[in-house]
């Protein structure tokens, strides 16, 4: 499970207490000549709820997909929850345990809120071909509790139109909904990019709520992709910096405020 | 124009409530089963257009067939008439004089009748038909799984082209079969450019009489219908599940919907699967019904007939693909034929059925200006359709990692 380090120091297990949940290490992502996940090392633990952030274009999003499956990296190892799961299937790692959303929504659009959570669950369902088209027994309860507990899900996240189609949402509805979707594969990790993409700042203080909730309820960790330096700072037990695909820094929220090198990063250097 | 379009849709969803969706159900199936007997009264001469109505059940199975693969899980299909020919090669295999060699010339017969009324053995393979369309079934969803496992990355124009091109080379596979099968073997598989004729007529497992259509059309009628039913409960079925809903969400979007857990392999073969396991088995029926498995019938122009059944039913919508089969085929095969007069009268020299698909291309150019959702749409296609915003932003990502089926160690690139 150990991997020669060689250029850079292992991550620092982050604070929160808890066993290592993910752990992403050395990863390394190349499009053609642009580097754009250099070398990243970075911990999850459990219950944590864990901050990415940087500039545009750091390589945020890149290194999200590549411990998600749908980029493969070019170098570097992720374990989740002990199991290796490098270059794994998408599908694969969902039902391994971490569940994602999407920066720009990616709602099945013209499916309503339930059956998109319905969605969400497929992994955990069990139903056969032969079952679905006798509809033993079996297949009727599992539907029946997969509506159940898809609606569940929506209250979690506050969402009271569960009929509704998921293109007739409201923006912040729609987001909800995607993380509703994230929770149905009953994900230990989860991995929000820019959820408050949108949000105006009661909302984003209300989805600030949901993801204490979750760690709180749930015992779900959270990875977040954010901008709004209120909720990251707010939430966070730990931040990890990144600009131009490297990690510059990382630490506590007040750590990483006060680093000059993520000053200049998001400020540029005053020469 | 939509002023009248909007009373009469408001009209019929008026009609629709009348009565709950299981007893228009019942009514349809009623209505189906009274069929010929209304007709004999009505119109003398009806076999035409019970025979018609009988070639019109199978393309119904198949429309339905293709709907899955192209309505429900979005993957455009242009070589459905590929599956066809193998479930009507297996009816063919298994029940005709195809291989007269077999047990030493006596033949081989499964709840058949094995001697004729000559008298003496009927050479060949003779299996019951109620048992050789399943085969056909199984047999075709296989190939529907191998044909489709190449195509699973490509999608939109490159999807189309490889489909056509399996669509073309299964047909020709058949007819270069006279010795050997992809070159393995030396017997006859289908007698080249003149196919397997005559085929065995269908007779029930508990009795030794065959049914004799085309005298006698209505017992044909009633099985292909069965057949129909039992097609359509599986595509009900099918849309309500777990599977169903896979389908659409794959069709939406792949990326989230294999972030969320689905399987796109598993999603994908499965609907290929199961759209082709239709194709064959009513390739099955067509074969005994028109008592010839001939590589003539299997070309390009009939694939794109049954999606057009498809796209002018409206795609997804399992209503409007019977809608559109049942549309287009009567019109084909009982329709275009009772007009063929009509040139002559007005001092023209040509036969209307000559024009078929110059007529169908114009229908549905009108159907696509007109109402691109088809006849009876589905709920999402018209979502789809008319949604005033294009979803533009596709994120670029690695295709290769979506299809990978292996779960090994990360490779160097």
């Amino acid at each position: 499970m150990s991997v020669d380090v060689g250029k850079s120091e292992f991550a620092a297990p982050a604070p929160g207490g808890g066993a290592t949940l993910l752990e992403a290490s050395n990863v390394l992502k190349v499009f053609g000549g642009l580097v754009a996940v250099n070398d990243v090392s970075f911990v999850v633990p459990e219950r944590a709820i864990v901050s990415l952030i940087g500039p545009n274009g750091a390589g945020k999003t890149t290194f999200f997909n590549c411990m998600t499956g749908l980029y493969r990296p070019t170098a570097g190892k992720v374990l989740f929850d002990g199991k290796d799961i490098t270059a794994k299937r998408p599908d694969i790692v969902t039902n391994a345990g971490i569940a994602r959303t999407f920066q720009n929504i990616k709602l099945f659009r013209t499916m309503t809120a339930i059956e998109n959570v319905q969605v969400g669950m497929h992994g955990k369902m069990r139903s056969r071909i032969v079952g679905m088209v006798l509809r033993t027994r079996f297949v009727r309860r599992e539907e029946q509790a997969a509506e159940e507990k898809a609606r569940e899900l929506l209250d979690f996240v506050g969402l009271k139109r569960g009929n509704e189609l998921a293109m007739n949402l409201s923006y912040g509805d729609q987001r909800r909904l995607e993380i509703a979707r994230a929770l149905g594969s009953e994900p230990k990790l989860l991995l929000l990019d820019e959820p408050t993409a949108g949000m105006n700042p009661q909302e984003s203080e209300e989805l600030r709520q949901l993801m204490e909730h979750l760690r709180a309820d749930k015992g779900i960790s959270v990875l977040l992709i954010e901008h709004d330096m209120k909720v990251v700072m707010n939430v966070s037990d730990h931040i990890t910096v990144l600009d131009h695909g490297e990690k510059i820094a990382e630490g506590a929220p007040a750590d990483v405020r006060a680093n000059p090198r993520v000053i200049e990063a998001y400020l540029g250097s005053q020469a | 124009m939509s002023g009248a379009a909007a009373t009469l849709r408001r009209n019929g969803r008026s009609v629709q409530r009348m009565l709950p969706p299981r007893a228009w159900g019942v009514l349809a199936i009623l209505l189906a089963v009274a069929y010929p007997f209304v007709i004999e009264q009505l119109i003398s001469g009806s076999n035409d257009l019970l025979d018609a109505s009988i070639q019109t059940l199978a393309y119904v199975i198949m429309a339905l067939g293709l709907n899955i693969v192209v309505g429900f899980a979005g993957l455009l299909d242009l070589g459905y008439v590929a599956f066809f020919a193998i479930g009507a090669f297996v009816m063919g295999w298994l029940g005709s004089q195809q291989f007269p060699d077999v047990s030493g010339g006596e033949g081989f017969h499964f709840l058949t009748p094995d001697t004729s009324p000559l008298g003496g053995a009927i050479p060949g393979i003779h299996v019951n038909f109620f048992f050789v369309i399943f085969i056909a079934a199984v047999f075709t969803a296989l190939w529907g799984a191998i044909l489709g496992a190449p195509t699973l990355r490509l999608r939109g124009d490159y999807l189309a082209i490889v489909t056509l091109a399996f669509g073309e080379i299964v047909p020709r596979v058949f007819e270069n079969a006279t010795s050997g099968i992809f070159g393995i073997g030396s017997i006859d598989f289908s007698n080249g450019r003149q196919g397997i004729t005559p085929i065995d007529k269908v007779n029930f497992p508990w009795s030794d009489t065959p049914f004799h259509y085309p005298l006698e059309l209505e017992p044909i009628y009633y099985v292909g219908l069965g057949m129909v039913l039992a097609t359509l409960f599986l595509n009900i079925r099918l849309r309500d599940s777990r599977l169903g809903r896979a389908w659409i969400a794959v069709r939406e979007d792949e990326v989230a919907a294999a972030s969320m857990g689905v399987n796109l392999v598993r999603t994908k073969l499965w609907a290929y699967a199961l759209g082709a396991m239709l194709g064959g088995f009513a390739g099955a029926f067509l074969a005994t019904y028109n008592n010839t498995v001939n590589v003539d019938q299997f070309e390009f122009g009939f694939s794109v007939f049954i999606l057009c059944m498809v796209v002018l039913g409206g795609m997804g919508n399992i209503w409007g693909v019977i809608l559109g089969a049942v549309f287009l085929s009567m019109l084909n095969r009982f329709f275009l034929p009772e007009l063929n007069d009509l040139p002559d009268k007005v001092g023209l020299d040509f036969d209307v059925t000559s024009i078929n698909f110059g007529i169908f291309g114009f229908l549905l150019l009108v159907m696509m200006v007109l109402r691109p959702e088809g006849l009876l749409p589905s709920s999402r296609r018209k979502l789809e359709l008319h949604a005033d915003d294009v979803d533009a932003d596709e994120v670029w990502f690695d295709e290769a990692s979506l299809y990978d089926t292996r779960d090994d160690e990360m490779r160097p690139e």
